[in-house]
């Protein structure tokens, strides 16, 4: 089994993986890291949004053995210190229901915060129009993204 | 009006905390160590056939296989409300999808492919997929033992038919009432079924250990119904509920769909044959479509008659429901639908049929409205039609005929407190004084649609609740009690009515999620009855927490308990203004009196709740003489829709909607509600569209093909407005909202494209093809 090597929340790891075996599993199932979730396994839900490089994407779609001497942020690692502006804003206006679809929705606001700290509410909905939540409508997670913006954090 | 410092406020989620910084657990997040063993369905590739043979000798060779089961080794019954299920198909297959055997494996990729080897010789039947023809005389039965099925007193199964059950509600004399009026429609309307789609699929793990103790963690809404239909089903291997356990972390979501029992008893079941080995299921999201419980297919025809002045006279309401291959809960959809099939409107002359009919689909079952979003929309349809006929505004229709407080229900009972009235005022208003920009594009069309609603929680008559409350050393508050948070805000409910009780900051109180073997009793999540049922339950488990805490202080501090009174989480007397006790200075460690000796102890509170007014004891040919129903909740929506004539495409500009809660124990997680109802009921109505081949296949069981709502298609403006009329028995005055917000949006929808467009579209979903199509039609 090959080894990658990975800075994975500021940390770097190494793992031995199957070379068909899925980023997703590999992050849950080898390395601990369980906000990802399963939800579709084809790329539909977003349940499972990791941040390879700062870029948002679907830990479900992308083989682990392709992330070799990479960088990924969870949001186990958003949290590790303080919650993030965004993370606080989330709680604050009750943005989530039963809360699965949770860490992809955060890892996709942030990356969206991180390109545009102050995008309207049309470019909020664009960007997290590929992370499903069957909750809540959606209203209160853009309203926190929009708070967060305008609180120029 | 009291005054309140907890109850009514828009109180922060206490397990957002957990959900925004990943902390939260789900099932499938739970380690289980290096002997987890992994399971693999083998599903039936026909709709109805009868099992041949079963040949798992090659894929017992796949290496890591551990072992392979059938339903020979589980010949055991299940099912909530009616017997109706085997825990693997027996010698017959009722539905494509449904579990014939498992392969247990060291991991899900040998599991997964020793299915595929796994080979099975059917006999095919004739599979009926259509519930009018399962009703023909000459229909093959899918349950020719139906006679013989165990099922709850206020089921009526005709046995021999594919009929298993047949709810009927008469009222009045519907011929006179017939003869009374001057308008009279009569039409047909045709609904679906659809999907839950939470994101979190069904999860399941099982040990039986050593010792003989079943544990289960699962992702559901029901942890004590499972406990016992667990130990209902297993009882001949000597399992005792004491000997069995669940455990429900955080659920992803349920809308019903994780309510009762469905592939949770797989894994309970075989891990009774691998002592000592956890087994897990997790179900894959083509699983999650069609071998859970799907939202049941109703055809329904609406007879309904009105006086010239808009008087309703007479309702004859026929409901013929695609139940599916099993209708353990699902037939008491169909019950559900049978009492209140009226709608809320106070109809003199009521007949309701609402049948129960097998049909070789995936199960049908509980989803977020119990049925009646579906009879909503032919009725609210329908009303609207009737109001044209006779030239008068659907609106005032409507205002008119509104069931109020004290009208006698289609069965008997009384109509609970409602604030119907408000709702249509509140509704009106929102929606006439939108300004809507006129578009200059002459394709576009603009209408406007208005529904009310009504629900009752669809519960035995014994449902009940029960919760404890525990204070730790610092004047902090365990609460345990057994519902879910399955999202709607219930753990934080349930801490602001303590919080309330007790003057205890929500902050300080932790709400744990379910373990049968801790928590007390409850009997599920569903029917939004749990902020009503089980919040009765802990404010009685408060105020038996204060009652003992006045009695503690009355004997060592000589105060009458009377004058005494919690605030600030401190003990205070109405009669001794200098007296004040911190709650925390005794609640675990009591009070020290004169000798030197301490009086009291920990302080628990215990309360538990039960409708004991309830009965479904009625005559089964009218329904008269029971009350089934607690109550209903009420309310009405309206919408703005823009239509684009030529393409079908439809864009909601605005939904107003008014729920009757009561008291909004915390309006912002009401809010919550509504709009996640809103947005959930408009997909419904125009997009999500579940499709089977003709062998009763399903086509589109992903995300790709079953399209659910995205952040791109929510209505432009919601406005959710809180009505608060008190419900006499529920906490605060409060009554259930959770699944009520979906109700009136497909009736509405349809109302509003007749108004833009004059087509009037009676089945659903309404999509933009149906829609375009449809205008075509008129046009040429």
């Amino acid at each position: 089994m090959p080894e990658i090597t990975i800075k994975l929340n500021n940390e770097i790891r190494s793992v031995n993986v199957e070379p068909n075996e899925i980023l997703l599993d590999v992050l849950r199932d080898k390395l601990g890291f369980k906000t990802p979730k399963h939800g579709c396994d084809r790329g539909d839900c977003g349940a499972c949004a990791v941040l390879l490089n700062g870029k948002s994407v679907r830990s479900c779609l992308i083989l682990a053995i392709e992330v070799d001497g990479q960088e990924i942020v969870t949001v186990e690692g958003l949290s590790k210190n303080e919650l993030t502006p965004l993370q606080k804003a989330f709680l604050e206006n009750n943005s989530f229901q039963c809360g699965y679809c949770a860490p992809g929705i955060i890892i996709s606001a942030t990356e969206l915060l991180s390109n545009n700290s102050h995008p309207n509410r049309k470019e909020v909905q664009e960007a997290l129009s590929g992370n499903l939540c069957r909750c809540t409508g959606y209203e209160s997670i853009i309203d926190a993204v929009l708070e967060v913006s305008k609180g120029g954090k | 009006m009291d005054k309140f410092n907890y109850i009514g406020q828009p109180v922060t989620r206490i397990d957002g905390l957990e959900k925004v910084s990943g902390a939260a657990v789900f099932v499938d997040d739970i380690d289980f160590g290096p002997e987890l063993l992994y399971a693999e369905i083998v599903e039936s590739t026909k709709a109805h056939a009868i099992i041949k043979n079963i040949d798992y000798s090659e894929a017992e060779k796949v290496p890591g296989v551990v072992k392979i089961f059938t339903g020979k080794d589980f010949p055991y019954k299940f099912g909530l409300y009616m017997k109706d299920r085997f825990i693997f198909a027996q010698d017959k297959v009722r539905f494509v999808g449904e579990q014939i055997a498992a392969v247990v494996a060291r991991s899900p990729k040998a599991a997964k492919k020793a299915v595929k080897l796994v080979k099975i010789d059917y006999e095919p039947l004739e599979p009926v997929f259509d519930q009018m023809k399962a009703l023909d005389k000459n229909s093959i039965l899918l349950h020719p033992e139906l006679g013989d099925y165990p099922h709850v007193p206020w089921f009526f199964p005709k046995a021999k038919t594919n009929i298993a059950h047949w709810r009927k509600t008469r009222k009045g004399d519907l011929e006179k009432g017939f003869k009374e009026a001057d308008f009279i429609l009569e039409d047909f309307y045709e609904v679906p079924r659809y999907a839950h789609c939470a994101i979190e699929t069904h999860v399941a793990v099982a040990k039986f250990d050593y010792s003989g103790r079943l544990t289960v963690w699962s992702a559901s809404q029901s942890p004590f119904t499972q406990r016992n239909l667990f130990a209902e089903a297993l009882s001949p291997l000597g399992l005792s509920h004491k000997d069995v356990r669940v455990i429900t972390p955080h659920v992803g979501g349920g809308f019903g769909g994780k309510a009762g029992v469905t592939m949770e008893i797989l894994v309970a079941a075989i891990s009774t044959k691998l002592k000592g080995y956890p087994v897990k299921i997790r179900w894959s999201r083509e699983q999650e479509f069609y071998n859970t419980y799907q939202r049941l297919g109703v055809k329904a025809k609406i007879k309904l008659g009105a006086k010239e002045d808009g008087t309703i006279t007479a309702i004859d309401h026929k409901l013929y429901w695609d139940a599916g291959a099993y209708v353990e809960y699902g037939a008491n959809v169909v019950n559900a639908v049978g009492l209140s099939a009226t709608g809320p409107y106070r109809i003199p002359n009521v007949s309701i049929d609402s049948f129960c009919i097998y049909t070789n689909l995936p199960p049908g079952g509980p989803y977020r409205g119990f049925g009646y979003s579906e009879f909503l929309f032919g009725l609210e349809s329908h009303i609207t039609r009737l109001a044209k006929k006779i030239g008068m505004d659907p609106i005032e229709f409507r205002r008119k005929n509104v069931i109020k407080e004290g009208d006698t229900l289609a069965y008997g009972a009384e109509m609970n407190p409602n604030g119907l009235h408000q709702a249509i005022a509140a509704v009106s208003k929102e929606i006439d004084s939108e300004n809507i920009p006129k578009t200059n594009d002459p394709k576009k069309v603009i209408g406007k649609g208005f529904s009310l609603f009504w629900k009752a929680p669809a519960m035995p008559p014994n449902a009940s609740s029960a919760a404890f409350l525990k204070f730790n050393e610092d004047g902090s508050l365990n609460i345990l009690v057994s519902g879910m948070d399955i999202g709607q805000g219930y753990l934080t409910v349930m801490a602001q009515i303590a919080a309330e009780i007790l003057s205890i900051p929500t902050s300080k109180i932790r709400v744990e999620n379910p373990d049968t073997d801790r928590n007390p009793y409850e009997w599920q999540t569903v029917a939004s009855h749990v902020t009503w049922s089980c919040g009765n339950a802990v404010k009685k488990a408060a105020i038996d927490a204060r009652n003992q805490i006045f009695d503690l202080i009355e004997r060592t501090k000589k105060l009458s308990k009377n004058s005494l009174y919690l605030e600030d989480e401190k003990v205070k007397s109405k009669t001794k203004p200098d007296f004040v006790l911190s709650l925390k200075d005794f609640v675990i460690n009591g009070i020290q009196v004169e000798d030197g000796t301490f009086k009291g102890g920990p302080i628990m509170g215990r309360g538990m709740f039960m409708p004991e007014f309830s009965s479904t004891d009625a005559d089964p040919e009218t329904s008269q003489g029971g009350h089934p129903n607690v109550h209903y909740t009420t309310g009405a929506a309206g919408v703005i829709l823009e239509i684009d004539k030529k393409t079908g495409k439809m864009k909601v500009l605005k939904v107003a909607e008014a729920i009757d809660a009561g008291k909004a124990l915390n309006p912002d997680l009401v809010k919550g509600q509504v709009i996640g109802g809103i947005v959930q009921g408009i997909a419904t109505a125009l997009y999500e569209d579940m499709r089977f081949d003709k062998n009763g296949k399903m086509l589109n069981p992903n995300f790709t093909d079953y399209k659910i709502p995205t952040s791109m298609d929510i209505p432009e403006k919601i406005k959710p407005i809180i009505i608060e009329v008190p419900q006499p028995d529920g906490p605060f005055g409060a009554r259930g909202i959770g699944e009520h917000p979906m109700l009136p949006i497909a009736g509405m929808i349809a109302n509003a494209i007749e108004d833009a467009t004059g087509i009037r579209i009676k089945t659903m979903p309404i999509t933009a093809e149906k829609v375009a199509l449809t205008v075509l039609k008129k046009e040429n």
